[in-house]
Parts: C-alpha cells; sequence; structure tokens
C-alpha cells in the first residue's frame, strides 16, 4: 500500500484503562514516523474475550461496535497482536453467515495492523530513531503475533537499531508465556507456572527487561516477576521504540 | 479426582515437569530438524490433509472398500460399534482357540477399549510388548504420553517396578541389564502367545493392507508369531491408496520421534497363503467406531479424525508439559486429547477440558496432517456454554453485562474507572483469582483516552 499519513490508534481496552503509558509511547513513535494520530473515541474492546471463551453472540456484538467506531479509518494501527489476529482472522469466522458485515469486517481488517508489522512492512522502517537504551534485553514472541500473524521479524528489526541496546535471545523464546486469556484465571496455577518457566529462561540471559508486542503477555509475566521477585522488569516494545525510562 | 485436582496433584512435581519439558524439547528439535531436511514438507502436510478430509468426508465407502480387500485376501472383518463389542468379537476367538496368553503391540485404541481389563476378566493373560507399555502394564497405569507410555518413569522406578513385579534385583544404572530382562521375559511370551493383537497405522483400502511402525520389532513378532493376528483399527486410520503411503510414512516418523523411517514399517496383508513359511494362519482387522461415527457427522468439528497419533502436538504443548498425560481425563492425552475425548465421551465427563488451554497455537504448527486444534477448542468452547447453560450462569450473566458495556464507551469508561480503582483497593472475581499467584498492574490515575483528550488531538 501506498504510505498513509494518518493512522487511528485502537488502543486496546487493557492499555487504555491500564496501561496508558504504553498508549502514549505509540502515538510518540508513530508521530515521530511523521504520521498524524487519531483516536475514535468510540472505541473499547476488539470482543476478544467473549469469542475465547464460547460466548459468540456477545463477541459479535462487541465486534459490530468496533467495526463501527473504526468505519471511516483509513489504516488502524494497534499495540497488540492478539488483538490484531482477532480482527484478522477470527472476525470472518464470527460473521460467517452475515454476508454485509462480513465484507465489512474484511475491509477493515485488511487495512489493520499490529504495530511493528506496521512500522517494519508498512511503512518501511527499522530505525524509528529511538533513543538510546543502554543495556541488555530479551524479546518474548507472543502466540498470536508469531503463528498467527507470523511476525517474528518486525520487532527484532526494530530493536536492532536502537542504539545500545542489545537484544540476547532467550532460549524458547517462541514458547507460551502462559496467559491465554481467561486461561490465566481459569487456570491460576498452571498460567503461573508457565510463567515461571518463561521468566527463567528470560533470566538467564542476563537481560533487565523482556520485551514483548502484547501487554496481555507482558501484565502476566511482570505480575508473576514482582510476586517472584525477580530481577526483571516487562516492556512494551513503543517503550522501548519511545525511549520510555 | 476433577481436572483441576489432577493439574494440583501434577504441579506439585517440579522433578517431572523439568524431565518432561527436557524429553519433549528433545523430541520437538529432533521433529524441526527432520522437517527441515525435506524440501517439500508443507506441500507433504498439504497433501495428508487432502487425503484425510477424502478419507473422512466418505468414510462409509472407504471402509467397504477396506473390508472388501481385507477379505478377498483371506483376512476377516467385524465391525465394532463400540469397546464393548471390539473385547467381545476378541473374547469370542480367545475362547475359540482355547486361548491363554495373548501378545500385544503398541495400540491406543487397545488402551482406549481398556482390552487389557476385559481379557484380564477372562481369564486370559495380555502382555504387552512395547517396553514402555510393557513399563506400565507392570505398573498399572495408563500411557503418560501417545508415543512414549512411560516417558513419567526414571530407571529408579523401573528397577523398582522389575523388583517388585518381576522379582529381580538389577541396578538401576544398568540400563542395559533392564532391557534384557525385559527381552528374556517376552521372548517366553511370544513363544507362548495364541494370539497376537497390534494396533494400525494406517490401512489402505485399495490392497487391504494393514500398515504398522515400530522401534523395537515386537509388533513384527506379535503379527507374525503367534498363530492369530487381530489388529484393532480405529476406522480413521483407512488412507485410499499405495502411494498415499508415501505421504503418510514419510510425516509420521518424522514428526513422531525424528527418524525418516521408523525401525520396522510392516505390511501386512491377509494370513498366511499356500507355499509361505510364516504368518498367523487367522487375520482379523477390528473396525472400531466407539464414537468417530459421531465425530464424522460434525463438519465442524471432524477433523479430530485427522489424527495419526504422532504426538507431535504433546510435545510443543505448554500444558502437557506442565501437566503430563496422566492429568487428562482419558487414554488421549496433550492437545490432541483436549479436541478427541470431548467428542467421543461428551463434554459432560470433563467440561473444563476444551478451556484448558492457552490457545498459543504451537500444535497447529506441527501437526503434520493440519488439524486446526485451537480453531476446534474454541468450537468446542461454544458447544459447552450453548449446551449446558447450566454450569455456565453466572459467567454468561458476567459476559453479558461485558458485552452490554463494551458497546458503549461511556459505559466501558465508567467501568474502566472502577476496575482501576477496585483493583487497587480490593480485587474481586476474576481480579481475585489472580492475585492469588501474581502481582496486579497498579492502576494508572488516568485511563488514554483520559491522557489523550488533555492533551489535544495535537502536541
Amino acid at each position: 500500500m501506498t504510505r498513509p499519513r494518518r493512522v487511528s490508534l485502537f488502543a486496546t481496552c487493557l492499555i487504555d484503562q491500564f496501561f496508558p503509558a504504553v498508549g502514549m509511547s505509540v502515538v510518540r513513535v508513530l508521530e515521530r514516523c511523521g504520521l498524524e494520530v487519531d483516536f475514535p473515541e468510540g472505541q473499547t474492546c476488539c470482543g476478544q474475550p467473549a469469542f475465547n471463551s464460547g460466548y459468540h453472540p456477545e463477541a459479535r456484538a462487541v465486534a459490530r461496535s468496533w467495526l463501527k467506531a473504526f468505519a471511516s479509518s483509513e489504516v488502524v494501527v494497534a499495540p497488540s497482536g492478539s488483538c490484531v489476529s482477532m480482527i484478522r482472522n477470527f472476525y470472518p469466522e464470527l460473521f460467517h453467515d452475515s454476508p454485509s458485515e462480513l465484507a465489512e469486517a474484511r475491509a477493515l481488517a485488511a487495512r489493520t495492523y499490529e504495530f511493528s508489522e506496521f512500522l517494519v512492512n508498512v511503512l518501511k522502517l527499522d530505525d524509528v530513531g529511538a533513543p538510546a537504551r543502554p543495556g541488555v534485553v530479551t524479546l518474548h514472541d507472543s502466540c498470536h503475533l508469531l503463528r498467527e500473524l507470523k511476525l517474528k521479524d518486525p520487532a527484532r528489526r526494530l530493536l536492532a537499531h536502537v542504539p545500545d541496546l542489545e537484544l540476547k535471545e532467550m532460549i524458547a523464546s517462541t514458547e507460551c508465556c502462559g496467559f491465554g486469556g481467561t486461561f490465566a484465571v481459569k487456570f491460576g496455577p498452571l498460567s503461573s507456572a508457565l510463567a515461571d518457566d518463561k521468566l527463567k529462561e528470560a533470566v538467564a540471559t542476563g537481560a533487565s527487561e523482556v520485551v514483548a508486542c502484547d501487554m496481555s503477555c507482558l501484565m502476566h509475566l511482570d505480575g508473576r516477576a514482582r510476586r517472584s521477585g525477580l530481577p526483571i522488569r516487562c516492556r512494551h516494545l513503543a517503550e522501548v521504540l519511545a525511549g520510555e525510562s | 479426582m476433577g481436572l483441576d485436582q489432577r493439574i494440583d496433584v501434577a504441579l506439585e512435581n517440579l522433578h517431572l515437569q523439568q524431565a518432561l519439558t527436557s524429553v519433549c524439547r528433545g523430541f520437538y528439535t529432533v521433529r524441526e530438524q527432520a522437517a527441515a531436511a525435506v524440501p517439500d514438507w508443507e506441500e507433504l502436510r498439504s497433501r495428508a490433509n487432502a487425503a484425510k478430509r477424502e478419507v473422512i468426508e466418505n468414510l462409509p465407502r472407504y471402509l467397504d472398500q477396506l473390508e472388501a480387500a481385507v477379505k478377498a485376501r483371506g483376512g476377516q472383518v467385524f465391525r465394532a460399534v463400540d469397546g464393548a463389542a471390539a473385547c467381545r468379537y476378541i473374547g469370542e476367538v480367545m475362547s475359540r482357540r482355547n486361548v491363554r496368553t495373548v501378545v500385544k503391540s503398541k495400540s491406543m485404541a487397545t488402551e482406549e477399549i481398556e482390552l487389557n481389563h476385559f481379557l484380564e476378566h477372562a481369564g486370559v493373560e495380555p502382555v504387552e510388548t512395547d517396553l514402555g507399555e510393557y513399563i506400565i502394564q507392570l505398573a498399572g497405569e495408563a500411557p503418560f504420553h501417545i508415543i512414549a507410555p512411560s516417558i513419567h518413569k526414571t530407571r529408579y522406578d523401573v528397577a523398582k517396578l522389575f523388583k517388585e513385579k518381576l522379582n529381580v534385583d538389577l541396578d538401576p544404572n544398568d540400563i542395559p541389564g533392564m532391557c534384557a530382562l525385559a527381552r528374556r521375559t517376552l521372548r517366553e511370551k511370544f513363544l507362548n502367545a495364541g494370539v497376537g493383537i497390534s494396533g494400525v497405522n494406517m490401512a489402505v483400502a485399495e490392497t487391504g493392507t494393514v500398515v504398522i511402525v515400530e522401534n523395537e520389532g515386537n509388533a513384527r513378532l506379535c503379527t507374525s508369531v503367534p498363530p492369530v493376528h487381530i489388529a484393532v483399527m480405529g476406522i480413521e486410520k483407512v488412507i485410499p491408496r499405495v502411494p498415499d503411503l508415501a505421504v503418510f510414512l514419510k510425516l509420521l516418523a518424522r514428526s513422531a520421534t525424528g527418524q525418516k523411517l521408523s525401525s520396522y514399517t510392516s505390511f501386512l496383508s491377509g494370513p498366511r497363503r499356500e507355499g509361505e513359511p510364516d504368518g498367523p494362519e487367522e487375520f482379523h482387522v477390528i473396525f472400531l467406531d466407539n464414537g468417530r461415527s459421531k465425530i464424522q457427522a460434525n463438519p465442524r468439528t471432524r477433523e479430530a479424525l485427522y489424527c495419526i497419533r504422532c504426538g507431535a502436538c504433546l510435545n510443543v504443548c505448554p500444558v502437557y508439559r506442565k501437566i503430563g498425560g496422566h492429568a487428562y481425563p482419558w487414554v488421549y492425552s496433550g492437545p490432541i486429547g483436549a479436541i478427541l475425548s470431548p467428542q467421543i465421551q461428551g463434554l459432560d465427563a470433563e467440561p473444563k477440558l476444551p478451556f484448558a488451554s492457552s490457545l498459543c497455537g504451537a500444535c497447529r504448527e506441527v501437526c503434520p496432517v493440519k488439524i486446526r486444534i485451537p480453531e476446534l477448542l474454541l468450537e468446542l468452547r461454544q458447544t459447552e456454554v450453548e449446551t449446558a447453560p447450566q454450569r455456565h450462569t453466572w459467567e454468561r450473566l458476567a459476559f453479558r453485562i461485558w458485552a452490554w458495556t463494551m458497546q458503549r464507551s461511556w459505559a466501558y469508561e465508567l467501568g474502566g474507572l472502577m476496575a482501576r480503582w477496585l483493583g487497587d483497593s480490593m480485587p474481586l472475581g476474576p481480579a481475585a483469582v489472580w492475585a492469588k499467584t501474581r502481582e496486579l498492574p497498579k492502576p494508572p490515575a488516568n485511563s488514554f483516552r483520559e491522557l489523550w483528550r488533555k492533551r489535544g488531538s495535537r502536541p
């Protein structure tokens, strides 16, 4: 596609309500790349929690209002692989028996991008002018970003251009962190045990930060790391690129 | 014990989790290497998927063809509607031939129908001859893994078991010695067994050939030494033509153990014919339905029947690696178990099983026949909440309120404000469960949209 001038931010409900600094970081990076950012106020959630729990009518109702909120957007950017996968891969399933909504969902999904994907694959930028960040980080490949959107390289390419930052890959970076949406509370101890495995590999790299493209994984890992007193912090890629300390 | 309790038990055994993770990562690594060495791997997966789709969508026709082909070669076919029918048929063969000992090679289908229990009650001694199966038979346990049934047993466990059950003292570090003991014991059984029972990896409809892959040679002995061979086959194991074997054999061993081909691949077509030096006098193939027709009837979830039981999805599954095979409600564990068991046993047997997944999708990525396991889990979740509303009264109410709220940005904003306020002072519901094992995020004073409004549309 041609390089857009204006993008609509889908902040995701989690970032909007609990991690506003990540949302601001996304805006700063996009503006630094010369884009005009808008935030359609009608947005709430993509509907994934209900869809993944088996409540399709409820998910459909929320998905419908998502489509309405972004109907006039030229391009939508969201700092979450999981939410973008919901829109791109599962909205068609959700609206399979409603041709007009299906067409609308497909059209909007085709102009909706995950943050790192948008920077690297659409804007064709590996270097977004991130400030120097001395230190070692490690990267967690979020499952839906990796396996449903097939995005493994963009985050790595962006991190490679952050001055003074060293990316040390952990063993099994592609293994699940154990969050899994409602799984995290339906199977709390199991979910946390999976976070322990992930954190063990992350700490073993010597990194001081785990970076990922999904706040849900990071909220889970950070919550477990703090509970266990581990010396590692969890940061969204946008925060690193924006230079958030 | 329910699923939650079994998970709790499994989570207490840290040693087992570490061992399981290292074994599974090992299997995963050799599978990756084996797959990478085949240039048309993805093409093979697509062809296997297409062949399975063709079979499952036309199952009755292929079973008729297979039955005719087996009979044409002098074999006998029995169609068992369920496990009890299969066991009865096997029991009849035993009494007709007055059999006391049966040797078995590894078969998930016979685990599924609990054939060993049936035989023991009928006064017949069943002997598992695959080393892993032999170990769990001595221990009185179910398989822990589809292809590696006793991976949860250490050498010390095995030495102790052999001491208890076979009354032989062996050094736990003498693994070759333990293997030799099993081999000696089993060799006797092979020579004295009246019937050999095997599973079936594939059965070729056009030729009536039963294909069995294995690494120990025990299946070949089971199917050729005793005078009778009974092969128990889940009806989904039929494949159309001989050339399809080139696809499935290439995929199966690589996906399972990273081998190009397993050590033994047997093609068995009928009983011994005139002038042949060996082979059984009788050759029976049991077509086991046991709920499979019910799965086949549902076009949205029937691809669970494409499974070739390679175990690759178990090896990559983060949940399986933590909880192991015995936490699952039935003999099939891991991701494939989570989509097969609810469909065969019914969701009532373990309603939470389809929810016990983070939906990470690692299983879908390795499945050699491209079963969309996460999507099937989602289907089963939907079926569960829609067909058993009594189990989801509160959750349904919560999602209705949630959906109402999420369709109104003012209500959502108000809800967010409350969640941030409560999250800090008095976590409720899911937040309280979360906080048992993890810290909650520190709630910010303002939401993003509040910051955005304060900032104005341009900086």
